[in-house]
């Protein structure tokens, strides 16, 4: 083993590089975000419900997002029809955020947590923080 | 080897994995097995096999200074030099080991033979170079992407890949670019296994089967992300707990969570005793490692061993009355006693 100290210390440091995660998170849980329900607009409401249920939602909502603005954009749609039968007016502004109006305790709970880059705020309701 | 077998049975394995993890947790609920006990002996035995691979190599006499060369060596002053494809110094060293590692510079030497007419010629031969790089770098920036999984909050340096590997904003989630370049780059590199009638001649089961559990994974991935959606938050919360020590199996992740994670935790298994060594074994290439100053130094070999020598000297201090008395001739007439 005529080079092994550089050998070895090249592969310790592999293995320490792979094991960063558990290194850096040694002994902290995290919980998983709690995305909150907790605004005026649905406190108000009478039968709490969205266009859809939980469930459906949080697999799908990033694609009715993407339909609707598609629809609104390319085909100049403007009611969507949801499984309930009910219409609703294919808005991010004046639709989701309507109830959803606590973004950063709603969307960006998530978002952050996972990760996932939302740029619906480029052009939608730039001004919020004011 | 006939084909459908050689093919086959691997193919047929790496279904049969897939399948196992789908029906373990969609059928009997083997959650904590798939998601939890599984992952951690994968990892585990991934780092000690890996590490005894390295030791066994490490141990492994290298008599002799070997470097191929490609270029001219150094010589006189006016000669020039191919300092990185020849080189005579360790930073020449360095500088050849990072554009074989990071640009498979070998691979792009990569040529054709074929009959012209009468003649024999060779011609340049890029697809493999090209999709191979395509592959390896993508798998590099994926498995880099995962670790938004692993820390919290996530480094901006992970955001910054993940933004970029996303910058078309092509549908929701937005698909990635090395998704796309994986899936294309293995499945080439399987297709020119099978189409090259020479390179399928001298492919074998176990050239397969990590090119199907590759596939497997990326597929697994991509169905994953695009198809199922699932719960991306749940996921983070199962990694998030791996990594803690303290595991959590969240609800709402379907099956194919438990088939992509049963994927890779083979793949990390099955590592260390595979070719997938030639990660960490293109670092020890004698042939790629070591500098061309053979005319320059000398080398002794430092695996020699003290050689038992019995000299003319010693000989004839031995046998010089011997030799006297038939009356050989002697060096030295002390020795005639």
């Amino acid at each position: 083993m005529r080079k092994g100290g550089k050998i070895m210390f090249f592969t310790a440091l592999f293995v320490v590089v792979l094991c960063a995660p558990f290194i850096l998170n040694m002994g902290s849980a995290q919980a998983a975000p709690d995305p909150s329900l907790d605004t005026p607009e649905i406190n108000a409401l009478q039968e709490k419900e969205c266009i859809a249920d939980t469930e459906w939602m949080r697999e799908n909502h990033m694609q009715l997002l993407d339909d609707w603005r598609w629809e609104v954009i390319r085909n100049g749609a403007t009611e969507y029809v949801a499984p309930n039968g009910q219409v609703y007016d294919m808005s991010l502004d004046d639709t989701c955020l309507s109830c959803h109006s606590n973004r950063e305790e709603f969307c960006e709970t998530c978002h952050d947590y996972s990760n996932v880059e939302l740029y619906c705020w480029d052009c939608h309701n730039p001004d919020y923080e004011e | 080897m006939n084909n459908g077998i050689k093919i086959g049975v691997p193919l047929l394995i790496v279904v049969a994995l897939a399948a196992i993890a789908w029906i373990g947790t969609d059928a009997f609920h083997l959650d904590m097995l798939f998601g939890v006990i599984i992952p951690y002996i994968a990892l585990a035995l991934f780092i000690v096999g890996f590490v005894i691979r390295i030791i066994k190599w490490a141990r492994s006499a290298v008599p002799f200074r070997i470097p191929t060369t490609c270029g001219q060596e150094k010589s006189m002053p006016w000669v020039k030099q191919a300092k990185l494809d020849n080189p005579s110094s360790s930073a020449g060293v360095v500088g050849r080991m990072l554009l074989e590692v990071l640009c498979f510079r070998s691979l792009f030497r990569n040529s054709k033979a074929k009959k012209d007419g009468d003649k024999l010629s060779f011609g340049s031969a890029k697809w493999l170079w090209l999709f191979a790089l395509a592959f390896h770098w993508s798998m590099l920036i994926i498995v880099f992407r995962h670790l938004r999984l692993f820390f919290e909050p996530v480094p901006a340096i992970v955001t910054g890949v993940e933004v970029v590997d996303s910058a078309f904003q092509i549908g929701l989630p937005i698909i990635y670019i090395t998704d796309v370049l994986f899936v294309g780059a293995v499945t080439f590199l399987f297709l020119r296994r099978v189409v090259l009638p020479q390179v399928r001649y001298i492919s074998l089961q176990n050239d397969f089967f990590p090119l199907f559990l590759l596939l497997g994974i990326g597929i697994s991935g991509v169905v994953m992300r695009y198809f199922f959606r699932i719960d991306i938050v749940a996921v983070k919360e199962l990694t998030m707990s791996l990594v803690a020590f303290q595991p959590v199996i969240p609800e709402n992740v379907g099956p194919i969570l438990y088939v992509h994670l049963f994927l890779v935790s083979v793949l990390l298994i099955y590592f260390p005793w595979s070719k997938l060594m030639h990660a960490p074994g293109i670092f020890l290439s004698p042939t790629r490692n070591m500098a061309n100053n053979n005319r320059a130094v000398r080398h002794v070999n430092p695996w020699n061993y003290p050689v038992k020598v019995h000299s003319y000297e010693e000989y004839e201090e031995e046998y010089g009355e011997k030799m006297k008395r038939v009356g050989l001739p002697l060096d030295s007439e002390t020795n005639a006693g």
